[in-house]
């Protein structure tokens, strides 16, 4: 990945915000309609400007008045936070028990460092077009899973700038959710635990007879083929000693792996495709017998323990954590926090997002137009590369936007199904 | 005081047995309307509030499940008992009756802040969950039908649809069946119910059910998960409205301060006050009270104690408290007086004539009002004055300090620096009553008492002479125990 002759500096910086920044989309992205909200205005924005200075609590009227303070502050990036019962920026002067959060789409945080462990091609900050298939096969797993397990309908996915990936759910019950809740759905989606290098730790979500959740059932067919040819073939996890002894502690199961550390010491040569023949091999000699199911189910953990989505858990369980917003700039890499259509997410490669520096490039080599480019300016995004992808969320949200119109009009459809249980919080949301 | 409530029972399910409340288990949608006099009003409250606080202690001090179970159907036998509808020779309504009154009233002292709500709704819903967990199936499907929640039954074309999905989550959920017939005929007559997945979180979080565009289809057996998460939700719903309208309730001058003491007792972590036999014991003599304090005081007459030995004086605040406590302990008047003078040996007798001696005539009852005062409780001991050094020992000392008090008071007893961490951990949490019952069942080990069954029935010290009557009490039953195993013997 090249980052030379990238340049996040202030005036750079500045012209971005001031010409291509999309406000007017990430409004409507919060905002759910075209009139400011409580969605918008009661919503907080964190700030880090530059030397590091966190500046929280920042709340706005309307989409203009946030870029007036964003031009202003010229920030390196920002953050974006709950909905809260007051306007974050009167924090201050608000009753202690009058300022708490209220809503906040849920999200979730894929970061390439937690798949460190089983990632041979790169480490750390890395990243590379052969990793970024462990990050694709995430997104696949939990787009799939979220909308059909849990029916949500209003997913984006944002690329996080280096190496990680972002995903806010704006469904009206995902941002109602309480902490609680998110807690729950955290607990349903995460089976490995990052961070830990989990090696021998056995995972544990099986019922009596090695029986699969019906959720993990469903995620391993997605998974199967993804572990062959990313685990197996490209990534080649188990050819190294190292590797193939990681793989055996997997093993619960003395007499199978005595069998085959005896089969790979003898022959350091075999590839990962070759190994996992060799336990294949051991499970149809058991055919028929007890055995044959645990075999079975030891592989089925194996493959879940290498490709299955590993989650930040701790974004996703609080309403009140703040997370990038998109569009912003990378500070290390200088690319784009851009929108990324789940449907083709294997032929996403990072490093064909676009950098600040090359954006700007574009801008200059815009032949002056005297007439209009004083007065237009906000419009400048449409002629340079980034146009796809605002045009990614704004498609986005009109879908959000169609789902208020309807809401609004009163139409059964979605909003009878969902009783409301809790207290009324949220009732007079509507008319600010 | 209470607005009507708006949820109309329905009417079909009254006649089973004739009752006015046709259910041992209660939402409690329908406050009391009934005339209740001021004393039912706070007896009924008090009387819940010591179960109440039981349930918190059971979480302080790690019951598991059923310990805390057992332990709280026992206080309920005691303070509240609530028989089901088979005990017809019981008067169901009125001790429903009761529990729907004391209920209200504590919503009552206890809406007022977060904090209390929390924990209202917290110990409120296990007591709910013990009563669930006790009852009879056909009184708790009755209950069941009685309300609606809303949950909707799956037909069986929808459940042949997700079958092998449905059966695989059974299984991840159930019991262990070996028997694979077994469990495919249960699975067969399971009735599925499916509600949005945002009701039953904790069945979520542990992958327990089946989940289909965020209807969760539940099994039978876990439709206790729904009827939980109802009963909180709704409590704490109506708690957040009592607390918005309890403004207009100050104007109840006779409510207001035993609605503060209730919630006062609870903040501390206690119940109430310990009222069984004040003034009981048998006669004990001032020369006596040394080799009492040894054995059997708590921490904080303890502390009393030493202190007045070693500085042969006591504060007046001190005095007071102490000599209540040695007055319900049981040292006569005469007797106090002379304990009192003996103390105080600096003094020449006219200077305690003169200061001292008509407070503690005072405090029997012989000056004055002519009022004889109660004991200080664990409660008011535990609230914070300025007065404090009079504050309980396990929440006003360092760790350190306590440590070493500790040691001193109790090594004698059987007491033990490996025991420290444990009884400094409770204190560190926030429960100095629980600390001190824990000291006392470790100190009376070599009588028989066990960990976790506290001062009786696995209650926790809410009064120094709670502690020190049953100390006395358990050493005497024991020596006559020594005493008859040697006449036997």
């Amino acid at each position: 990945m090249s980052t030379d002759e990238i340049d996040v500096s202030t005036p750079a910086m500045l012209s971005f915000y001031r010409r291509l920044y999309p406000y007017k989309s990430i409004f409507n992205w919060l905002n759910h309609e075209h009139t400011p909200t409580r969605r918008f205005t009661h919503r907080e924005f964190a700030f880090t400007l530059q030397g590091d200075v966190y500046l929280r609590y920042n709340s706005f009227a309307t989409a203009e008045e946030m870029k007036k303070q964003v031009c202003m502050l010229n920030p390196t990036r920002f953050e974006i936070g709950p909905v809260y019962s007051a306007r974050p920026r009167d924090k201050k002067t608000a009753r202690p028990g009058a300022f708490v959060p209220v809503q906040r789409e849920l999200v979730f945080d894929i970061d390439m460092t937690d798949y460190d462990p089983v990632r041979t091609c790169c480490s750390g900050a890395d990243i590379c077009r052969r990793c970024w298939s462990f990050i694709s096969a995430a997104v696949r797993v939990l787009d799939n899973a979220i909308r059909d397990q849990y029916g949500y309908r209003h997913l984006l996915w944002v690329y996080s700038g280096r190496r990680g990936i972002h995903l806010w759910i704006s469904d009206k019950e995902a941002t109602d959710l309480t902490d609680e809740q998110r807690k729950a759905i955290v607990g349903w989606l995460s089976v490995i635990a990052p961070g830990i290098k989990e090696a021998s730790k056995k995972l544990n979500f099986r019922g009596g007879h090695f029986t699969l959740p019906p959720s993990l059932r469903a995620t391993l067919t997605h998974l199967s083929p993804i572990f062959v040819k990313l685990i197996l073939e490209d990534q080649d996890c188990f050819g190294s000693t190292e590797g193939w002894e990681t793989l055996l502690e997997y093993i619960h199961h003395a007499p199978l792996q005595a069998t085959l550390r005896k089969l790979w010491s003898d022959d350091p040569t075999r590839s990962s495709v070759d190994k996992w023949g060799d336990i294949k091999s051991e499970r149809r000699k058991k055919q028929g017998e007890k055995e044959f199911a645990i075999i079975n189910a030891i592989m089925e953990d194996i493959i879940i323990q290498y490709t299955y989505p590993r989650l930040d858990a701790e974004v996703s369980k609080h309403r009140n954590h703040l997370l990038k917003a998109p569009f912003c700039i990378h500070p290390k890499t200088g690319r784009v926090c851009v929108p990324v259509d789940p449907s083709s997410i294997e032929e996403f490669d990072p490093s064909t997002v676009p950098t600040i520096t090359q954006l700007l490039k574009e801008l200059d080599a815009l032949p002056v137009d005297t007439e209009e480019s004083s007065a237009v300016h906000h419009a400048d995004w449409e002629k340079t590369s980034l146009k796809p992808y605002v045009e990614m969320l704004d498609r986005h949200c009109m879908g959000l936007m169609e789902e208020t119109r309807k809401v609004k009009r009163g139409a059964p459809g979605e909003k009878s199904l969902h009783r409301e249980c809790r207290p009324q919080l949220m009732a007079p949301l509507n008319k600010i | 005081m209470f607005k009507a409530g708006n949820k109309a029972q329905t009417t079909s399910d009254l006649p089973q047995y004739g009752l006015e409340y046709p259910h041992r288990l209660n939402f409690y949608d329908r406050p009391p309307l009934f005339d209740v006099t001021l004393e039912e009003f706070e007896v009924a409250a008090l009387d819940r509030l010591r179960i109440l606080a039981e349930i918190e202690s059971s979480g302080a001090r790690n019951r598991s499940w059923d310990e805390t179970k057992d332990v709280t159907n026992k206080q309920c036998d005691k303070f509240m008992p609530l028989h089901s509808n088979t005990a017809i020779h019981v008067d169901r309504d009125s001790e429903r009756k009761r529990d729907v009154l004391g209920h209200f009233v504590l919503r009552l002292a206890f809406c007022r802040s977060d904090e209390l709500r929390r924990r209202f709704v917290k110990a409120e819903s296990t007591l709910f969950r013990i009563r669930y967990d006790g009852q009879s199936q056909v009184e708790r499907e009755a209950f069941l039908q009685s309300r609606d929640f809303d949950w909707i039954a799956v037909s069986d074309a929808e459940k042949e649809q997700h079958s092998k999905e449905l059966y695989d989550a059974y299984l991840v959920s159930g019991s262990y069946q070996v028997n694979k017939a077994d469990r495919e005929f249960n699975f067969k007559s399971e009735k599925f119910y499916k509600v949005r997945w945002t009701r039953v979180p904790d069945l979520i979080e542990r992958r327990k059910v089946f989940l289909k565009a965020g209807w969760a289809y539940v099994p039978s057996r876990e439709h206790s998960s729904i009827v939980f998460q109802e009963f909180e939700v709704c409590l704490q719903k109506a708690l957040e409205l009592t607390a918005k309208a309890l403004p207009r309730l100050d104007e109840d001058t006779r409510l207001v301060p035993i609605l503060s003491n209730l919630s006062q007792g609870f903040l501390a972590g206690m119940s109430s006050e310990w009222t069984s036999g004040t003034e009981n014991g048998e006669d004990i003599r001032a020369e006596m009270v040394d080799e009492l304090a040894r054995k059997h005081y708590p921490m904080c007459m303890r502390y009393m104690h030493d202190n007045l030995r070693r500085d042969k004086h006591l504060k007046h605040f001190g005095r007071l408290q102490y000599g209540l406590f040695l007055k319900v302990l049981g040292l006569s008047i005469e007797e106090a007086i002379i304990f009192w003078r003996k103390s105080f040996s600096g003094k020449t007798d006219d200077e305690f004539n003169k200061q001292y001696k008509y407070n503690i005539r005072h405090s029997y009852g012989l000056e004055g009002k002519g009022v004889s005062y109660p004991a200080r409780s664990c409660t008011q001991i535990l609230m914070p004055t300025d007065k404090a050094e009079y504050v309980c020992p396990y929440k006003l000392f360092t760790p350190e300090n306590l440590q070493t008090a500790l040691l001193k008071s109790y090594s004698s007893q059987g007491l033990t620096s490996n025991d420290l961490p444990e009884v400094l951990n409770i204190v560190k949490a926030g429960h100095p009553h629980v600390a001190c019952t824990r000291v006392f069942e470790i100190t009376h080990a070599s009588c028989g008492v066990k960990k976790g069954e506290g001062v009786g029935d696995g209650e926790s010290v809410t009064h120094p002479n709670q502690y020190a009557a049953l100390s006395i009490e358990l050493e005497k039953t024991h020596r006559e125990e020594d005493f008859d195993a040697m006449a036997i013997g």
